[in-house]
């Protein structure tokens, strides 16, 4: 119990992980708040590498928790300014309200 | 031993309090600042597990960078908050279900892998001694040699993405005076001097 190992780190990206999922769930009207989940989700992905990476002894993982981390800002970047178009136009970032491309 | 033990617990039972949070919150500016909170706490593990350069990347990153632009976006749009609530609970236990399976498999997986044996033997690239080449050192060894073109590639990423950002959210409104350069430096003396010759005694 007391002696922190690879284990433990993955149980806590499992934990970080689910709980992004859930939350995607749970908050299925507010886009901002599924963006979230995503972050929290792809801080699981990182806990895991970085997990790996020093549990290995292999510095490849931090290499790509530094790409993750830069897709993950482009993609909140991007799916903020979307949600600011689209409550521009519409008043509302309701997702059942987003349906105007279905056929 | 101990003492890392304590402080991986408690930054990782804060971690999974602020996830929590996050997601269950009812004001998403609460949401945003217990995102925060997660992001500072795994920045701890991060250090924790000797990545001290991907620890301040994230703080810089995420809390810099990311948070911000979620608060920015959360108090901009003027959107009431309470509506979107509506029918929370009732896609909890389909949401508690899926993240309950997906949990048992996560740790069924967690429990019933091994490494291969040989596996701390054929790292890739082998983290250096911390004593003699500090975390970020050692990463930046690489990162500009070994792994050049993916670190160009996500540098394209994010420069799309800031062209991305910019063309969504720019827009011409009108009633606004903006400066026009173009007209600015276009301007000749012609057509911005009129000379008149005032008669004295008379005005204009």
């Amino acid at each position: 119990m007391l002696e922190i190992g690879l284990s433990h780190y993955l149980t806590l990206g499992a934990i970080l992980f689910t709980l992004g999922i859930f939350g995607v769930f749970l908050n299925r009207k507010n886009v901002i708040i599924i963006l979230m989940s995503v972050e929290l989700i792809l801080l699981a992905v990182n806990i895991n590498l970085v997990a790996f990476s020093a549990h290995l002894g292999d510095l490849v993982g931090q290499i790509f928790t530094l790409l993750i981390l830069t897709v993950a800002a482009a993609e909140a970047a991007i799916g903020l300014a979307i949600i600011v178009v689209y409550y521009r136009n519409r008043g509302s970032i309701e997702v059942e309200d987003i349906s105007l491309m279905k056929g | 031993m101990v003492i890392q033990a304590l402080t991986f617990y408690l930054f990782a039972a804060i971690v999974v309090a602020a996830a929590v949070m996050v997601i269950a919150s009812r004001n998403p500016v609460h949401s945003v600042l217990f995102l925060i909170l997660a992001f500072f706490n795994s920045a701890g593990l991060f250090v924790l597990l000797g990545a001290e350069f991907l620890a301040m990347i994230l703080v810089i990153v995420y809390v810099g960078a990311v948070a911000v632009l979620f608060l920015f976006v959360v108090m901009m749009l003027d959107i009431n908050f309470v509506k979107l609530r509506e029918g929370f609970l009732q896609y909890l236990p389909i949401g508690g279900l899926i993240g309950l399976i997906l949990l048992v498999e996560l740790v069924m997986i967690a429990g019933a892998w091994v490494f291969a044996p040989q596996a701390q033997s054929q790292a890739r690239l082998p983290i250096p001694d911390p004593e003699q080449v500090t975390n970020t050192d050692a990463i930046g060894r690489v990162l500009y040699t070994d792994y050049i073109y993916l670190f160009q590639a996500s540098g394209i990423v994010l420069l799309i993405a800031m062209v991305g950002a910019i063309v969504l959210t720019l827009r011409q409104r009108e009633g606004v005076r903006r400066q026009k350069i173009s007209q600015q430096v276009g301007r000749s003396r012609a057509d911005s001097i009129e000379i008149k010759n005032v008669p004295s005694g008379t005005g204009i």
